[in-house]
């Protein structure tokens, strides 16, 4: 049984490949690429981009502890919707991803549950608290690809070189959330005209500024990869800059409501435009895309991040923070950074694909004779008005419903089976 | 919502000075004064039955003696019932959302909320979901709408009487807002009501307590009292709220009062005719000195006697011409 995905036009940023291909499926993995291949079935591809299967290095699941916000299965199941099949869940579940056992439990859940491929991260510190490392090297082994405390950075500066000296040796990236949480403490949104208008305390540039370099520097001292993710501000964007030119080995990711929303959208206290890093400036917006443009940013993530309607109808203050982002990313890249010029589709693709891939040595986002047939079919010119029937997530916590968008998944493929199909 | 024309008022809430117009403001001033006769009626009979058979339930999340007290007697005077619910926590320590309260309070049916809470956005979240009129009398850092409101009725009135001229506006009008500006509600909703009606306004204060990002609402920022006081017609002193000591927003009380303290030496660098007001409780001889407080240039206690008579204009409005729910 072969499948033929026709009348495309082929990009692959790993083999530099952006023509028109056709690709031939068998057995969950591509057989061919050339021209005019026929196959047992066919999906005519005509006027659509056939690129890799996206790849999401944060997202949140929430499975175990949860699951009302989301499952590993409803998670798959927003990726597939946004051409994403390769993912990496964040370990702030309850109990929070530890423990080897707790690794295996998220392993067995996503072969059990999930259209598409679910990579854990685990914990760098036990339970999440900043004291005492895991035993990363049984995490490995029980497959987990980086270690992170995701959601919380850690406030020990001799704890955090621990943590970055241990992960190298085991092999393992530390995925990091910068935060000074004294400096941000109590803060809900960008400080700022917005926010001082609001009345809502604010988290300066400078609460992820301080930390980005902080764990830059001690990621050097470690001789560590370090990953900084979600960076929001055009100074940590600069941070990781300099540092890449003085050699650190550091890689680094924006999230697309970084480069598509700036403060304003809060508006009258929008609890779906509340997640950390906030969203920030114009001037913000502009240091993240040149980010993009100049290789100072390697990825694109979404840090999707799922809450139900009833964690976020409740005073802006006290609601959580967070957005779902897997069903609009590619979405938002091409309206807001191929559109108007920025980079270019294929760039985009290589920051959604390979860029994440590298991050965590996944081994996935290239499209190659005898890999998986993970594979992603979009319209790059199709506008779509984004609505909650878009959503796969369990969760609808979107500052983007009711916007209209360019782009739009139509296929996705994981190991040659069809996940995801518009009509 | 549309602008309001001048004589009409068409919102269903209020729950912030921001979103108003400049004729909305001027409604709620020009609707004002019969209340304030209300009150003085030389018959004793404070009262008129506008609200009769309607319900305003006073829902305060922090403590609060003036502002409950003045709204409830608003209510009163006005013929409401009223009801007082206090409730200490937000919903989330709290287990009951603030809809399902709010729920819970109108299935009760009533009329108009008044609400106070420590968040920043509370009353908006319950005015976008509910039938009810939803008055804010604070909300965390962000709006006393009400307390604007009496306090731009209390300049106007002064500012009429000192002038002769009882068409007077506030255009032009000089005013600078002393203290804790930063946590302060107060300073908001005045530096948008000001704002609105083409007052200038000056903020002072410590610099960690008057963070740089407020000259981007319109007004002038200076550390510097003398600064501030010169050349104001009003001189509006903040109340410091003694537990951020504790957070080491500024390095002791002594040293707050000889920088920024209005006493007679201090408002020396003011006009002859600038009034001094404040929204109280007054910590006596920390951010106002007792002499200037109980002197002839303070109108406080007429922001107290105004403060009912605008609560009374503003629930009048809401309930009996304001879009929303009926009696």
């Amino acid at each position: 049984m072969t499948l033929a995905i026709i009348n495309g036009h082929l990009i692959d940023p790993v083999s530099g490949l952006s023509e028109p291909l056709d690709l031939l499926v068998a057995d969950g993995l591509v057989v061919e690429i050339g021209k005019g291949l026929k196959g047992d079935e066919t999906i005519d591809a005509t006027g659509l981009v056939v690129c890799p299967g996206l790849v999401d290095i944060q997202v949140h699941f929430r499975e175990p502890g949860f699951e009302s916000k989301e499952t590993i299965a409803t998670g798959s199941r927003a990726a597939a919707r946004g051409g994403v099949t390769t993912v990496v869940t964040m370990a702030n579940t309850n109990p929070p991803i530890d423990n080897a056992g707790l690794v295996e439990l998220v392993t067995r859940r996503a072969r059990e549950t999930a259209c598409i491929k679910v990579r854990p991260a685990a914990c760098a510190t036990k339970a999440m608290k900043g004291e005492e490392l895991t035993e990363m090297s049984e995490l490995r082994e029980a497959g987990a690809v980086a270690v992170t405390d995701d959601g919380r950075d850690i406030r020990s500066s001799s704890v955090m070189r621990r943590v970055l000296e241990y992960a190298n040796m085991v092999g393992l990236p530390y995925l990091a959330h910068c935060q000074d949480e004294d400096l941000g403490e109590g803060g809900a949104m960008h400080e700022g005209a917005v926010s001082t208008n609001l009345g809502i305390p604010g988290i300066p540039r400078e609460v992820e500024d301080i930390r980005i370099d902080r764990n830059i520097r001690l990621a050097e001292l470690a001789g560590a990869h370090i990953h900084i993710q979600h960076i929001s501000t055009g100074g940590g964007v600069e941070i990781v800059r300099q540092a890449k030119r003085r050699g650190a080995r550091v890689t680094a990711e924006s999230a697309p409501h970084y480069w598509s929303l700036t403060d304003e959208a809060v508006g009258v206290f929008d609890t779906n435009a509340k997640m950390f890093p906030p969203l920030r400036s114009r001037a913000d917006i502009e240091g993240v895309i040149e980010g993009f443009r100049d290789g100072t940013l390697d990825n694109i993530a979404t840090d999707h991040a799922p809450h139900t309607w009833t964690d976020k109808n409740i005073e802006f203050q006290v609601a959580p923070f967070g957005i779902i982002g897997l069903e609009t990313s590619l979405a938002l890249t091409i309206t807001h950074l191929v559109k108007p010029g920025h980079i270019t589709l294929e760039k985009a693709v290589e920051l959604m694909t390979i860029g994440g891939s590298r991050v965590c040595s996944l081994g996935v986002g290239e499209i190659k004779v005898g890999g998986a047939a993970d594979i992603c079919l979009f319209d790059p010119n199709e506008q779509w008005t984004v609505s909650r029937e878009d959503f796969g997530s369990k969760s609808s916590n979107s500052p983007y419903i009711g916007q209209t968008l360019t782009g739009r998944v139509r296929c996705t493929l994981c190991d040659g089976k069809v996940v995801h199909q518009l009509g | 919502m549309g602008e309001a024309s001048r004589n009409v008022w068409t919102r269903k809430d209020l729950i912030g000075i921001a979103g108003l117009s400049r004729q909305e403001i001027e409604l709620v001033l020009d609707t004002a004064p019969q209340f304030v006769a209300v009150s003085q009626r030389s018959s004793g009979i404070k009262k008129v039955p506008l609200l009769q058979g309607r319900l305003v339930v006073n829902w305060f999340h922090e403590p609060s003696t003036r502002t409950r007290t003045s709204f409830e007697l608003a209510a009163k005077r006005l013929s409401a019932d009223t009801l007082a619910i206090a409730a200490s926590s937000s919903s989330s320590v709290k287990g009951e959302t603030l809809h399902d309260t709010l729920a819970n309070i109108e299935a009760m049916s009533a009329d108009i909320i008044v609400i106070r809470h420590s968040c920043a956005g509370a009353p908006h979240l319950l005015a976008a979901g509910h039938a009810s009129h939803i008055i804010n009398a604070g909300d965390g850092r962000h709006e006393h709408p009400t307390q604007a409101l009496l306090d731009a009725f209390t300049m106007r009135e002064n500012l009429r009487q000192r002038t002769g001229n009882n068409e007077a506006t506030l255009d032009g009008l000089r005013v600078a807002i002393i203290g804790d500006v930063e946590h302060s509600r107060v300073a908001r909703s005045n530096i948008h009501a000001l704002n609105k009606l083409g007052a200038q306004v000056t903020l002072c204060g410590p610099a960690t307590l008057v963070p740089r990002d407020f000259a981007a609402m319109g007004v002038r920022v200076t550390t510097s009292l003398k600064e501030a006081l010169e050349d104001t017609d009003v001189v509006y002193s903040l109340r410091i709220q003694l537990e951020r000591q504790a957070k080491a927003l500024f390095p002791s009380l002594r040293e707050y009062i000889k920088l920024f303290r209005i006493d007679a030496d201090s408002l020396r660098y003011a006009p002859d005719h600038a009034i001094v007001m404040h929204p109280g409780p007054i910590n006596r001889d920390l951010e106002l000195s007792t002499d200037v407080a109980d002197g002839p240039r303070s109108v406080i206690l007429q922001q107290v006697t105004n403060g009912v008579a605008v609560r009374m204009a503003v629930m009048h409005l809401l309930a009996n011409s304001g879009a929303g729910r009926t009696a």
